[in-house]
């Protein structure tokens, strides 16, 4: 649904334990998020974009303040709930795309359906379907291993895409990308974005990535230093099932 | 799920071919141990029953003391009635009597003089009666080397490396030197008609056989005889059933104050045999039970070298929303389709190779030249039911105790470290 808040973060704070001290990797993060946003989380390395990415995808709970997402506390939620969240309404995409190898790309881009226990005529259906935004449906047979590093990474987009989440985390999804390359996975999700409003936030420093984004939010040392609209858009109400 | 976890196993070949071999091979051994161990051991106590101890055996109590010594002037006497009632009371137990008895076998040329002459050991059983069931239990018909058994009064049989020593041939007389029942000499001729090999290196040095009749009177000793030997149906022996009627017959029979009155022994307290049989039972459960603790080692192993190869794959799971409980069932469910399918290769191949030591076994007559132990030339396995199981359930244990605890990693996993660690 257009403009609805899909995460709030209220005087977030992340601490890490290093030696006898504790690290502030998030200090007093206010964010609102809304759906149909194409949001990068910018900064250099340490600033804090993995770890609030990390709080967001309810891999991690917050030292203080609170993380809504989708309308669920982060911290009050127990390890079945997290992954229930994630494996219902979060898609992730990672740098150095992590497909299952010994699978094929049909059965990659199927796991996650199979975790919500979809029946096999609609996985089967959204499978196909999801290849075909990537446009790897020549490649259903394939293995990761004969993949370009592109085309793994458009395998792990329709991997995170199959299941029609409200919102996809990205972290450094071009790290391991030519640049060419780069453009191609980043313009496909933001034809995504486009066509079915989902959300996509990004950790990312890499300059190609910035570049497609709407909305900025800068990190350094844990805070938010610049939160940056760069162009708005109108976005077809969702599908999604969350 | 089931079918997508099943192709991930059998596409990637250390998750499967690798735990099925080291399972398979692990079983195999187990099985091939188990059956060698029990043909060998069943086979020593087979030997020993037949040859010697029976599955139970009545002496007097003052012969049992000295059994070893074949003391004949302690044997017992009126054995016709004893073994009529031991028929009718316990009729489904074959009872025989024997005498053993030790002595020299001389061969004289045709003056009378000594030709050759040499120890034996010999043993007075049931030869030449119609209903003789010792020619059937000893084999002697499969052991005939030359001649023929005896199947008259005054003819004998020795064993075939005997008369090859000493070179003598069938149809020469032979004469027993020996003591009778009552301590004095006793020389008697006998008909040398055949002879045998009995497998066991024990007997093989020197043995000589007779019927019981004709040792009965050579030795001095009718309706005498230092044994009377029960064997069980099948020639099984069954553990229980001999300690109960040793106790009620010892029960009856049995006078503690009166050394000439019987006493009915088990297999078990002779000869050191029961002992022995405990000692192999322990054996055989210290070895299973290392088996599963060195396979549940190695397994742990193999999960945990799976688990590292896997980490990825794992981390990317549980970033995907599988719940950590769903993954580490996933694991164990591989390991009991691995184990089962390592369990069953090595319990097919274990038996396959202990039915071929069964049937053509391992010649190990070089060796027991000097054994003075009832055991056979020929040691073969022997496959029974327990086999099948014997190592198919420790290595399907094995195999799912070491997915259990390789798989508690899966819980020490922390979500909060899956981007990092799945971006190195």
């Amino acid at each position: 649904m257009k403009n609805e808040i899909l995460i709030t973060t209220a005087h977030l704070v992340k601490k890490f334990p290093i030696g006898g001290h504790f690290f502030t990797a998030l200090n007093d993060v206010n964010l609102t998020i809304r759906a149909g946003e194409f949001t990068g989380l910018v900064g250099p390395s340490g600033s804090g974009k993995t770890t609030l990415l990390n709080i967001i995808g309810a891999l991690d709970n917050p030292t203080e303040g609170v993380a809504v997402v989708m309308g669920q506390d982060t911290k009050t939620l127990n390890h079945k709930q997290a992954a229930r969240l994630r494996s219902e309404c979060l898609g992730f995409i990672f740098q150095t795309y992590n497909l299952l190898p010994v699978y094929t790309v049909f059965e990659n881009v199927e796991f996650p359906l199979l975790l919500l226990g979809i029946a096999s005529s609609d996985r089967k259906k959204s499978v196909m379907k999801a290849l075909e935004w990537v446009g790897l449906t020549d490649k259903v047979s394939s293995r990761p291993s004969q993949l370009s590093g592109g085309e793994c990474q458009r395998v792990s987009i329709a991997r995170a895409m199959v299941k029609r989440p409200k919102l996809v985390l990205a972290d450094e999804p071009t790290a391991n990308l030519d640049a060419a390359n780069s453009h191609n996975v980043l313009k496909m999700m933001l034809q995504l974005n486009r066509e079915m409003g989902t959300t996509f936030i990004f950790a990312s420093h890499d300059e190609k990535v910035i570049g497609y984004l709407r909305r900025k939010i800068g990190l350094t040392d844990g805070k938010v230093v610049e939160d940056k609209i760069i162009s708005t858009q109108n976005h077809e109400e969702s599908e999604t099932p969350c | 799920m089931i079918r997508f976890l099943l192709k991930g196993l059998l596409r990637d070949r250390n998750r499967s071919i690798f735990p099925v071999l080291v399972i398979s091979g692990g079983v195999m051994i187990t099985v091939l141990f188990y059956c060698w161990i029990f043909g060998v051991m069943g086979d020593v106590t087979q030997t020993s029953a037949k040859m010697d101890t029976g599955h139970v055996k009545i002496m007097t109590q003052a012969y049992a003391d000295i059994a070893g010594q074949m003391p004949n002037d302690l044997a017992l006497f009126g054995i016709g009635e004893m073994l009529s009632k031991l028929r009718q009371e316990y009729p489904e137990t074959d009872w025989v009597a024997r005498v053993k008895f030790g002595g020299l076998l001389d061969f004289p040329d045709e003056y009378g003089e000594t030709r050759a002459q040499g120890p034996v050991f010999g043993i007075g059983i049931d030869l030449i009666s119609p209903e003789s069931t010792e020619r059937k239990r000893l084999n002697l018909e499969d052991a005939l080397v030359q001649g023929r058994l005896p199947q008259a009064e005054g003819e004998i049989v020795v064993s075939e490396q005997f008369a090859v020593d000493l070179g003598v041939n069938i149809g020469e007389t032979a004469t027993l030197i020996s003591a009778t029942a009552n301590g004095s000499m006793a020389i008697h001729n006998f008909i040398l008609v055949g002879t045998v090999h009995f497998g066991v290196a024990a007997l093989d040095k020197g043995a000589m056989l007779a019927d019981i009749s004709d040792i009965q009177y050579a030795l001095d000793m009718e309706d005498g005889a230092g044994e009377i030997l029960g064997y069980f149906p099948n020639l099984i022996f069954d553990e229980k059933r001999a300690y109960a009627m040793a106790d009620q017959f010892n029960n009856a029979y049995r006078a503690v104050e009166d050394e000439f009155s019987p006493v009915m022994l088990t297999l078990k307290d002779q000869s050191g045999l029961g002992a022995y049989l405990d000692m192999v039972d322990f054996y055989i459960f210290i070895f299973l039970f290392g088996f599963i603790f060195v396979m549940s080692l190695v397994l742990w192993n193999t999960g945990l070298m799976s688990g590292i190869r896997r980490y990825g794959e794992i981390g990317v799971r549980l970033a995907i929303g599988e719940s950590k409980g769903h993954v580490y069932s996933s694991l164990i469910y591989e390991a009991i389709l691995t184990g089962i399918i390592g369990s069953a290769v090595g319990t097919a191949l274990g038996i396959g190779i202990s039915y071929y030591l069964q049937e053509v076994g391992l010649d190990i007559s070089g060796m027991t030249q000097s054994s003075t132990m009832m055991m056979s030339n020929v040691m073969r396995a022997r496959v029974t039911l327990p086999a099948f199981y014997v190592g198919f359930v420790p290595g399907l244990l094995a195999t799912a105790l070491g997915a259990v605890i390789s798989g508690i990693g899966v819980f020490r996993r922390q979500t909060s470290e899956l981007f990092k660690e799945l971006e190195t």
